[in-house]
């Protein structure tokens, strides 16, 4: 290690980077890599028979079915949300536009514990939505509906925050091109702005559906925990290791960080084409 | 009667247009807020509707009890430990990335964004396999007297592990777009590591950091999953802010006290939010 | 460097907040999920006793949650110095653990039980689907409520006094039990995890026409939703409320003389009296005679109909076993 860093050295002119990157390295394997080896390890460790049971057993194949269905509609709604969003926010000016942009980012401040209680009582039967909901024959706590809203609320300002710096960096005259040159509102959107805020759009969907698969505390309040219906794979990994069965909860853990880090990975593609889209630009 | 010149026409076509499309903002806008209303804003009255419902007195009772108040405490000193120490990473991440090219750097930034794409009960379960009386280093541990889970320690490594990349996210990408000029310039004109840091980095940082270190203490706060497997849940004396919530709210009581501790977070959230809002226009942030 | 600093920091700070409690003994109570509230009234009573038998304070510090989560967070190190749970098997966890003594069941009167319960039922306001036994639980019309017996001491409570219904009134058919069980599940809209999540699923948020949880929570449950009633089975399952020291950790922290007085206390009239208060039964003669109108007449299986509790484990509980063919289809 530190014959590679003498290595290098000489061709820097800034100092730190020992130090820098020492304490990076440091603080990384301590804090995340360790751990994760542990989990890795742990889960290895049992065996391909046993991983292969684990994994193809009914009630983990339900979880991760539930759990990659409700995420998916969470993420598709909050799809076609956030670029409402994010096109209003960059393109009107109206009163109360400030407040409305402020409260793209509640989801990310609030406590997801908080969230879940908040949600579910709201849809509870006594609640201000579940009474309506429940009187047109609507259930939605403890129901799949229940947990595709806490993914969605979770997930919200994911995709508004990637594709509204696009939208406002947006050159208009492109826009002002297309319609002088006769093309309607929809054909503008469809082929000029759309292209342009693609990358984001979907990176910032990609980023979304793995904070939804991921999420816990909001979840676990609405989801009602019935396996094979409402029961999402990291609740269940909890359940594993309520029950003493390590093996099993690691196992599903890993699951859970193998499609994290392959939509981590998606996202990072398309974050490098929107900033070299953005490059390109200017 | 008169025809329309071929400008009139366009002029009207163009009149037309723009009607449709103040029509198309309307609705537009119309829709965004009312989709707000309902997703955002409605859960946010609703806490302080629930938390108030037996009047300020019942409330102020909810959240002085000494196990509501020792949860805020505990939570407080969770934040105020690992808020700095993730700047301090934040700030080591980005001058490491931003300012030196090194094999695996691409490798380094996408470990550091691991914390926020998995579960956070997958941290609770990787410290406990890692630090358990049963786990890697549990012998170890015991063998040294050293408690880690079901204290404060193992609380504050899981919020660590969960709250890690917010300030690095921040900060990063700022100093890679300022680049590295100034700094190698001042470099050259003499000044030492840390006076470059001091007096040409951080002025052009601090928002970005500041920014960084709100959220990260936003989340700090709310951290409910990871902390839930290491905390052992001793009403009183490991149980944060956020399990205690899920405590009052499994209680054979009315949920006034549940969402009156709810309130006090989701208040924390909301200052968060209003400090952020400032940060936004001082660092020109998107 | 300020990662150390702020790290040493958080040393003082961890060192700081555990100092004042040095001054006084301090145990922790390690407990299943709906003890809290009877812990809550006993334990303020015990501090008094012990301030004046001993002369000293004591904090009894608590902790509750599922009773096998909480035997699985000793395991991995959570500090208790007593146990108190619901299950047995989730203190042999901790023998096997090299935690707790394995002549555990002695070491206090009535096989370490100082008071028990027994799963009822909580119904509706004038019981509309008229449910009195454990038969009327698997119509197609009844929606029962109770936890997930995997992760509840309660709801295995629950699940093991069904199957002793069953067996019994099938003339030990174990076939027909097992039948009778997996109905029983199939018929549970929402499985919590904890047992007090499974009464505000109940009487909160109005799920399901009949909850089963443990009578000293029915009474509980009643007294704070005006309307729900509370119905005793004719036959139900004599449920222990096992205690154990956790010797490892007493003789570690230096409290094998307070948890051991402290589950002995358990067991003294003064106990007994706060512990009936709370529509617990208690063993204690005389005031088991004091509070006899409080409880109704129930015939009480124990589990060595179902063989006892090794036998139970796997039989029933661990991988593969009945529960595992009934519950995960």
């Amino acid at each position: 290690m530190t014959v590679a860093l003498a290595r290098i050295r000489p061709k820097r002119v800034l100092p730190g980077f020992a130090l820098s990157l020492g304490t990076t390295l440091l603080y990384v394997s301590v804090i995340i890599l360790i751990p994760i080896i542990a989990l890795m390890i742990s889960g290895a460790g049992i065996g391909w028979d046993r991983f292969v049971r684990i994994v193809t057993s009914t009630r983990t194949l339900d979880a991760l079915r539930v759990t990659v269905t409700a995420a998916a509609i969470a993420t598709v709604i909050n799809a076609f949300y956030g670029l409402l969003m994010a096109w209003v926010l960059t393109r009107y000016e109206f009163r109360g536009r400030a407040l409305l942009d402020a409260m793209m980012d509640i989801p990310f401040a609030l406590p997801t514990a908080v969230a879940g209680l908040a949600l579910t009582s709201l849809f509870a039967s006594t609640g201000w939505f579940g009474g309506p909901l429940e009187a047109a024959g609507i259930q939605v706590v403890y129901a799949l509906p229940g947990i595709i809203i806490a993914m969605t609320f979770t997930s919200v300002p994911f995709v508004v925050r990637a594709v509204q710096p696009v939208l406002e960096d947006l050159d208009p005259a492109l826009e002002e091109a297309a319609k002088t040159l006769g093309a309607t509102p929809w054909q503008t959107f469809s082929k000029v702005i759309l292209p342009a805020i693609l990358p984001a759009w979907l990176g910032g969907c990609t980023v979304s559906m793995a904070r939804s698969m991921g999420e816990f505390g909001a979840v676990v309040f609405i989801a009602g925990n019935l396996p094979g219906k409402t029961e999402i794979a990291s609740l269940l990994a909890f359940i594993r290791l309520q029950e003493y069965d390590y093996r099993g909860a690691s196992v599903i853990a890993l699951i859970l960080l193998v499609f994290a880090l392959l939509l981590l990975l998606v996202s990072n593609l398309f974050q490098i084409r929107a900033a070299r889209y953005r490059e390109g630009g200017k | 009667m008169t025809v329309m010149t071929a400008q009139e026409q366009v002029a009207a076509g163009r009149h037309a247009a723009m009607a449709g499309e103040r029509r198309t903002a309307r609705v537009l806008i119309a829709l965004a807020l009312v989709t707000t209303a309902f997703l955002i804003l409605a859960p946010l009255v609703y806490i302080f509707w629930r938390a108030f419902a037996e009047g300020t007195s019942g409330y102020w009772a909810a959240i002085t009890t000494p196990e509501t108040l020792h949860a805020i405490w505990l939570t407080v000193i969770v934040t105020v430990v690992v808020v700095p120490v993730n700047v301090a990473f934040g700030i080591a991440v980005a001058w490491a990335i931003a300012r030196f090219r090194f094999p695996g750097r691409g490798l380094l930034m996408t470990i550091v964004e691991i914390p926020f794409s998995i579960s956070p009960i997958i941290a609770g379960i990787s410290y406990l396999l890692l630090y358990g009386r049963q786990g890697f280093l549990g012998p170890f541990l015991r063998e040294h007297d050293i408690t880690i889970l079901f204290a404060l320690p193992g609380i504050i490594l899981v919020t660590l592990f969960v709250t890690a990349p917010f300030v690095a996210r921040e900060v990063l990408p700022l100093m890679l777009a300022k680049g590295s000029e100034q700094e190698e310039a001042a470099v050259t004109l003499g000044a030492r590591g840390w006076q470059v840091f001091r007096y040409v980095t951080l002025p052009g940082i601090r928002w970005a950091l500041l920014y960084g270190a709100v959220l990260c203490a936003a989340r700090a706060v709310g951290e409910f999953g990871g902390v839930s497997v290491v905390s052992g849940r001793v009403a009183g004396q490991t149980n944060t802010l956020p399990l205690q919530i899920e405590l009052l709210y499994n209680e054979m009581s009315t949920s006034v006290a549940a969402f009156a501790a709810a309130s006090t977070l989701t208040m924390i959230a909301i200052v968060a939010l209003i400090a952020k809002t400032l940060l936004d226009s001082r660092s020109g942030h998107g | 460097m300020s990662l150390i600093s702020s790290l040493r920091t958080a040393a003082a700070v961890a060192v700081l907040a555990a100092a004042p409690a040095l001054a006084q003994d301090k145990i922790l109570n390690v407990s299943y999920d709906i003890g809290r509230e009877l812990f809550e009234a006993l334990n303020p009573v015990f501090a008094k006793t012990w301030k004046e038998t001993s002369g000293r304070d004591v904090t009894v510090d608590q902790s509750h949650g599922g009773s096998s989560a909480q035997a699985r967070a000793i395991l991995e190190g959570l500090n208790a110095d007593v146990v108190t749970f619901n299950q047995e098997t989730d203190i042999d966890v901790l023998v096997d653990g090299g935690l707790v003594d394995a002549d555990w069941r002695n070491a206090f009167p009535n096989g370490a039980s100082p008071y028990y319960s027994l799963p009822a039922f909580v119904v509706r306001e004038g019981n509309p689907k008229g449910i009195k036994d454990w038969s009327d639980l698997v119509r197609d019309d009844v929606q029962p409520v109770f936890a997930n017996p995997r992760t509840s001491g309660n709801a295995r409570y629950t699940y093991l006094a069904a199957y002793a219904f069953a067996l019994e009134a099938n003339g030990g058919d174990e076939a027909k039990a097992t039948e009778f069980v997996k109905k029983l599940l199939s018929n549970v809209p929402v499985f919590d995890t904890g047992a007090r999540a499974s009464s505000q699923t109940f009487a909160e948020r109005n799920i399901g026409d009949v909850l089963i949880t443990f009578e000293a929570e029915t009474a509980g449950i009643v007294a704070q939703y005006p309307g729900l009633e509370r119905v005793t089975p004719a036959t139900s399952l004599f449920a222990a409320f096992p205690v154990a020291l956790v010797r490892e950790n007493a003789e570690k922290n230096g409290t094998v003389e307070v948890a051991t007085a402290y589950l002995n206390w358990l067991y003294t009239p003064e106990a007994q009296r706060v512990l009936a208060a709370k529509n617990f039964r208690v063993t204690d003669k005389d005031v088991a005679a004091e509070v006899a109108a409080q409880f109704p007449e129930v015939k009480l299986l124990t589990v060595d109909v179902l063989g006892g509790w090794a036998e139970i484990k796997a039989k029933h509980f661990d991988e593969g076993g009945i529960l595992d063919q009934v519950f995960e289809n």
